[in-house]
């Protein structure tokens, strides 16, 4: 989170994973319609992101459900039209193929279909990102088909602040909100307010790092490495925005960012053809086309799917030297 | 039965006219399923249907003018216009919604029987699907899901016997899909979808074991639709005799006058006053949803979201404005 956004507040230091348990939490705690079910969800899930929450709040609140994730999100959906909250782990965001008629033509149809007669407050949490030599069905980046979908918001949040404001703000919404968390940041470490009003609004990007001559902006664990990266060029100032949200999209705050410095890469590790960096770049070049200095950069995966193999993962997935040097080609 | 099979006889003519935009499908000769099932149901219950769902809308209670409205794609639809045949709902009467993705109304019944049993309601959820949606994966998981945490839902098969245009044998290898319940560990039931006094009686016991905790129920009601698949199917796969021997064998509602007037329970010209009846209120639901107003066009940027949708705004504030793009 921004400076700006800390300020004034109190904060402590808490782990992704342990700001997405603490928003679960809380929520659970206020209200009682919130309801969790997932695979292995009674013993944490995977990367025990729910540890502890069904020793306390039990069986009617958090349970396993058989490895059917079309049940999980088609019941899901009936579940949140019909009174409850339901927070549906999918588990490894690669498995949202298999219910993907539940995500598309459902949860992000219904409210529409039925004239507004129906909300679907609804939350599936999905796991992305390479990185741990998962390989092909395990390690992939999703959330540019999920932001596609009309009907449907998507949060991919990169700190512990935005993670745990993110899933408080998803958990209330009365609409159907996939929350991407990338399984390589759950030990990222920062600073959180530790008032339990304090929530991220979805929809709104903030400033990770002030700058003024390129503008990032970075999503889940190539924020990390776009921070480290900016600090790697001396010569130059960049400003590095995350913008939490997928959809709804914050333009404003990053056609304000690049309208000040005039260079853009965009840093995401989705396949880098017809997805997040197209969209971000086009809404750019519609709200500050005029303020451009230089063509802009995408840094993502280049439309590979996740290889097993460490030496070619390394390979095809981005890090801060990617970033680097697509900062470098703005200049 | 006699009011949903006014109703699509005139769906069936309007649409021949033009007057109903779209696709639609008929439910006539399976009306004792969705009036014997629907009236084992108490109004909270909810009821999730297919793309045939006409007679479960108006069996749940919706009202006809509303409905025919919502088909002719008018503001006071039930789904103000934007859903039509395949989408009809409307939650204040329990009915859940029209699903057009064969196998999508199962776990979406699975879903309000989740809300039933961790809310502690006196209400289930019902989930009508057809034969052919038992060979979608969706349909296992879900049943297996409410199978296996014992919740409040009763499904009915309405096995009409064609998928689509294709045959049962096509589409199972088994002649009797209840028997599917087995694998799950819950009844299966088979009741003659002719008969609505047993679909009644059928989906009653279930309905009463789904809200004593006993878990849910699959019900195969065998039944037959006049129709084709939607309105326009040239029927290939099946002969004008076959339909017909249906017509004059197994008609629900002319072999329930029988029964009713073997029974003396249908006196004088009770039969010809409820036609008229029904008569009278399907020809004033064409004529209210003639009359009835198209919904502003601009209210296709409603109900997307519930929150506001600042993304929809700009791309139809962009899209609307003719030149002098700003620096």
């Amino acid at each position: 989170m921004s400076a700006e956004e800390l300020a004034d507040r109190q904060t402590e230091t808490r782990t992704v994973r342990d700001a997405l348990r603490d928003g679960i939490r809380e929520e659970m705690l206020a209200d009682d319609r919130v309801f969790v079910m997932g695979q292995d969800e009674e013993d944490g899930g995977s990367f025990e992101v729910t540890a502890g929450l069904h020793d306390e709040f039990g069986f009617d609140r958090v349970r396993n459900t058989p490895i059917s994730e079309a049940a999980q999100v088609g019941a899901g959906v009936g579940a949140a039209a019909t009174g409850i909250r339901p927070l549906v782990n999918l588990s490894f965001s690669d498995f949202i193929g298999v219910c993907f008629d539940q995500v598309m033509n459902q949860a992000g149809k219904l409210r529409y279909m039925f004239g507004g007669a129906s909300n679907v407050p609804l939350t599936i949490r999905a796991i992305e990102g390479a990185g741990l030599n998962a390989a092909a069905q395990h390690s992939g980046t999703v959330h540019s088909l999920v932001a596609h979908l009309p009907g449907i918001k998507a949060v991919a949040p990169g700190t512990p602040a935005a993670a745990k404001g993110l899933m408080k703000s998803a958990i209330r919404s009365e609409d159907p909100v996939v929350f991407f968390e990338n399984k390589t940041i759950y030990e990222r470490r920062g600073p959180v307010p530790t008032d339990e009003a304090f929530t991220v609004p979805l929809g709104e990007a903030t400033v990770e790092r002030a700058g003024d001559d390129v503008t990032i902006v970075a999503t889940q664990r190539l924020l990390g490495e776009a921070i480290a990266a900016a600090s790697d060029v001396d010569d130059v100032s960049v400003e590095v925005l995350d913008p939490r949200s997928l959809y709804p999209l914050d333009t404003e705050a990053i056609a304000d960012s690049v309208k000040k410095t005039g260079r853009l890469v965009v840093a995401d590790e989705s396949p880098l053809s017809y997805g997040f960096h197209a969209e971000i770049v086009t809404r750019v070049l519609e709200d500050a086309f005029w303020s451009l200095d230089a063509p802009v950069q995408r840094v993502g995966v280049p439309d590979t799917p996740i290889p097993f193999a460490p030496s070619q993962e390394d390979e095809v997935v981005p890090d801060a030297d990617d970033v680097r040097r697509a900062i470098r080609r703005t200049i | 039965m006699l009011l949903i099979r006014e109703f699509e006889n005139r769906v069936r003519d309007r649409f021949a006219d033009d007057e109903i935009p779209g696709f639609v499908h008929l439910s006539q000769g399976q009306e004792a399923v969705a009036v014997g099932a629907c009236g084992a149901l108490a109004e909270a219950d909810y009821v999730t249907s297919t793309h045939r769902a006409h007679g479960h809308s108006l069996a749940k209670g919706l009202d006809p003018e509303q409905l025919l409205a919502e088909l002719y794609g008018k503001e006071p639809g039930q789904s103000n216009g934007r859903g039509g045949s395949m989408h009809v709902a409307d939650l204040e009467e329990g009915m859940l919604g029209a699903q057009p993705i064969v196998g999508a109304s199962v776990p979406l019944g699975t879903g309000a029987g989740i809300t039933a049993q961790v809310t502690g309601a006196d209400w289930c959820g019902l989930a009508f699907c057809g034969d052919g949606s038992v060979a979608a994966g969706q349909v296992h998981e879900a049943i297996n899901l409410a199978a296996t945490w014992t919740l409040p839902v009763v499904y009915v098969i309405e096995n009409n016997g064609y998928s689509e245009g294709m045959t049962h044998d096509e589409q199972h290898n088994i002649d009797d899909l209840a028997a599917m319940a087995a694998s799950y560990g819950i009844p299966g039931e088979i009741v003659d979808g002719q008969d609505v006094e047993a679909v009644h009686e059928t989906v009653s016991a279930a309905r009463e074991r789904a809200l004593s905790g006993e878990g849910p129920t699959l019900v195969e009601a065998k039944t037959y639709r006049y129709r084709g698949h939607f309105e326009g199917d040239e029927e290939p796969y099946r002969s004008e005799a076959e339909v017909d021997e249906w017509m004059a064998e197994r008609d629900p509602i002319e072999n329930y006058v029988e029964v009713l007037a073997e029974r003396e329970e249908l006196e004088g010209d009770e039969l010809t006053e409820m036609r008229a009846d029904v008569e009278a209120v399907v020809d004033a639901a064409v004529r209210f949803a003639r009359d009835a107003d198209e919904p502003a066009p601009e209210a296709a940027y409603d109900d997307i979201f519930v929150d506001p949708a600042p993304d929809v705004q700009r791309h139809r504030n962009r899209m609307k404005k003719d030149g002098g793009v700003s620096r």
